[in-house]
């Protein structure tokens, strides 16, 4: 998958510094002897070189990981493990506390490899990588990425992004999380370095590191150029970044156009993307040249793929400025879905066409944009979090008490039949999400309408939102 | 309201926590003052005390004392 780019430096960590693509596969290779065949691993991820290590090592010598946030709750780790039963763990060594009935096989700097004993699980032999559909909330639901998805992408990507060995990506999302991933990806098969930091963008040690490690681009979702208006990013100097990317659900035009303009004005790149965990990371960007012209659009289909857009029916719709559903055709659709061991078996369920789930419409010129959402789902902060989901989470810990989530984008409703439970639910909520409290409001009501046939209707919810 | 009643009343809105929990406080300390607790503090401090704050400032301002010192300079005094 990966290629060695020799003495070139590979990552840049902030804690270790530099690494080759040298050392970077020699590390991996000896935490692939440990392992020694293909079989199912869970990553606990962070921006550091072990974590980075791990994944290499995986994907080069075809062992299929999981990728979960380091900080996933316990409790949902355990969740997880006891589905899926994989015959490994590459996780931080400061979790070992919470998994101590796993024996360490092996220790990288600060990481530890626990290997389960669990028996061995059959794979479709193109199974690459599995990703969370919802990780903040443990959803057993994972995105099954085969090793053609992920080539396919990252040389599109690649290929928009204009990317060489010069570029020097600074970390700012996660590396379990799609778009992080994505960016690892497309950057490793260029040969260029990757600056990983753990460090937010709301303190001073990012910046430090930013700039002394000279970072050529920065990655965000919505909110993270909401936090960089507020800093006042437009005043800052930073003569080493030139391209700023956004992805992970849809900037407001307004920010979309002052980001515009202000990369124009300093001679930098500005580019608004679109993507899902389904299409591996990428389907669509807007080249920069027409990020001010076309401010709001998501953009055309990456290199290597195209979308359509179909009425209830399912006919294509050809006329512009029309909404219909998105549907993306390209090799980085992924094979599917896994709820349960056995769904690893699973072949390409998708071949190539991918519902997205978003309504969108395209102008005269080609230009796609997105208008609204057929899934329940929020993004919040740039993490899905799937509505269902959380309403079942809510009903099992609080027996008793009838519940529905509703909400728009960073920020989720959960409206309570019992007005008392709403602060222990709203502690469980964050606790459980590791999300930022304030992305919550849980509220008492009398009762859930309901329609006749007993279903929710979130649209009287929506209303008193 | 005191200066010192509006600086902890700002982290007690912006972190959503009480105000037993407020002195030497620290970033990342506790889960809700991460990123989004800190733009939400800033932006209750902002309002608060009616200033606009620098960059600098906000990325500076890790810790309950350290932001006391920081307001210093948009001229507040928190005794």
């Amino acid at each position: 998958m990966f290629q060695n780019y020799g003495e070139r430096p590979a990552l840049i960590d902030e804690n270790y510094g530099a690494l080759s693509y040298q050392q970077l596969f020699a590390d991996a290779e000896v935490l692939y002897r440990q392992i020694g065949k293909r079989c199912l691993v869970f990553s606990l991820c962070r921006n550091s070189a072990e974590s980075v290590i791990g994944y290499v090592s995986f994907l080069n010598h075809r062992v299929a990981p999981l990728l979960l946030p380091e900080g996933l709750d316990g409790t949902l780790l355990h969740t997880l493990v006891e589905l899926y039963r994989p015959q490994f763990i590459w996780c931080p060594e400061e979790r070992r506390g919470q998994l101590p009935e796993w024996e360490k096989a092996y220790q990288q700097r600060n990481y530890v490899l626990l290997k389960t004993g669990y028996e061995e699980c059959e794979l479709f032999d193109e199974l690459a990588l599995l990703l969370t559909t919802s990780g903040s909330t443990g959803s057993p639901k994972l995105v099954r990425q085969s090793y053609k998805n992920i080539k396919a992408n990252m040389e599109s990507i690649a290929s928009y992004l204009e990317l060489d060995e010069t570029e020097r990506p600074i970390t700012t999302l996660p590396m379990n999380y799609t778009y992080g991933l994505s960016i690892i990806n497309s950057h490793l098969y260029v040969g260029a370095a990757i600056l990983l930091t753990e460090k937010p963008l709301t303190q001073r040690a990012f910046w430090d590191f930013l700039e002394r490690r000279q970072a050529s681009s920065i990655a965000g979702v919505p909110y993270t150029y909401e936090m960089l208006d507020k800093l006042k990013l437009f005043r800052m100097r930073l003569p080493s970044l030139r391209t700023m990317t956004q992805a992970g659900g849809k900037l407001s035009p307004e920010l979309h156009k002052k980001f515009a303009e202000y990369a124009e004005r300093e001679g930098k790149r500005f580019i608004v993307m679109y993507g899902q965990t389904e299409a591996t990371a990428r389907m669509a960007y807007l080249p920069y040249e027409k990020s001010l012209e076309k401010y709001g659009s998501m953009g055309i289909a990456i290199p290597g793929g195209r979308f359509e857009l179909i009425d209830a029916d399912g006919k294509t719709i050809e006329a512009e400025e029309t909404v219909g559903e998105l549907v993306y055709y390209g090799e980085n659709v992924t094979l599917g879905y896994a709820e349960k061991r056995a769904d690893l078996k699973l072949g390409d369920e998708r071949n190539g066409r991918l519902v997205t789930g978003d309504m969108a419409k395209r102008d005269a010129d080609g230009f796609y944009y997105i208008v609204g959402r057929k899934k329940r789902f929020l993004k919040i902060f740039g993490n899905r979090v799937n509505l269902d989901e959380t309403e079942r989470m809510v009903k099992r810990e609080f027996p008793g008490l009838d519940c529905a989530a509703a909400g728009r984008d960073d920020h989720l409703y959960v409206f309570v039949t019992d007005g008392e439970k709403a602060d222990a639910v709203k502690r469980y909520l964050t606790e459980k999400t590791g999300l930022n409290g304030s992305a919550f409001t849980v509220k008492g009501i009398d009762a859930i309408p309901k329609n006749d046939a007993g279903k929710t209707l979130y649209k009287e919810l929506e209303e008193i939102t | 309201m005191t200066n010192r009643e509006k600086y902890v009343q700002a982290f007690v809105e912006g972190l959503e926590i009480n105000a037993d929990q407020t002195e030497g406080l620290a970033y990342e300390a506790i889960p809700e003052w991460d990123s989004v607790g800190h733009m939400n503090l800033i932006g209750c401090l902002e309002e608060a005390f009616d200033i606009m704050m620098e960059t600098d400032d906000i990325i500076e301002l890790n810790s309950f004392e350290k932001g006391i010192e920081i307001l210093k300079k948009y001229g507040i005094t928190i005794a």
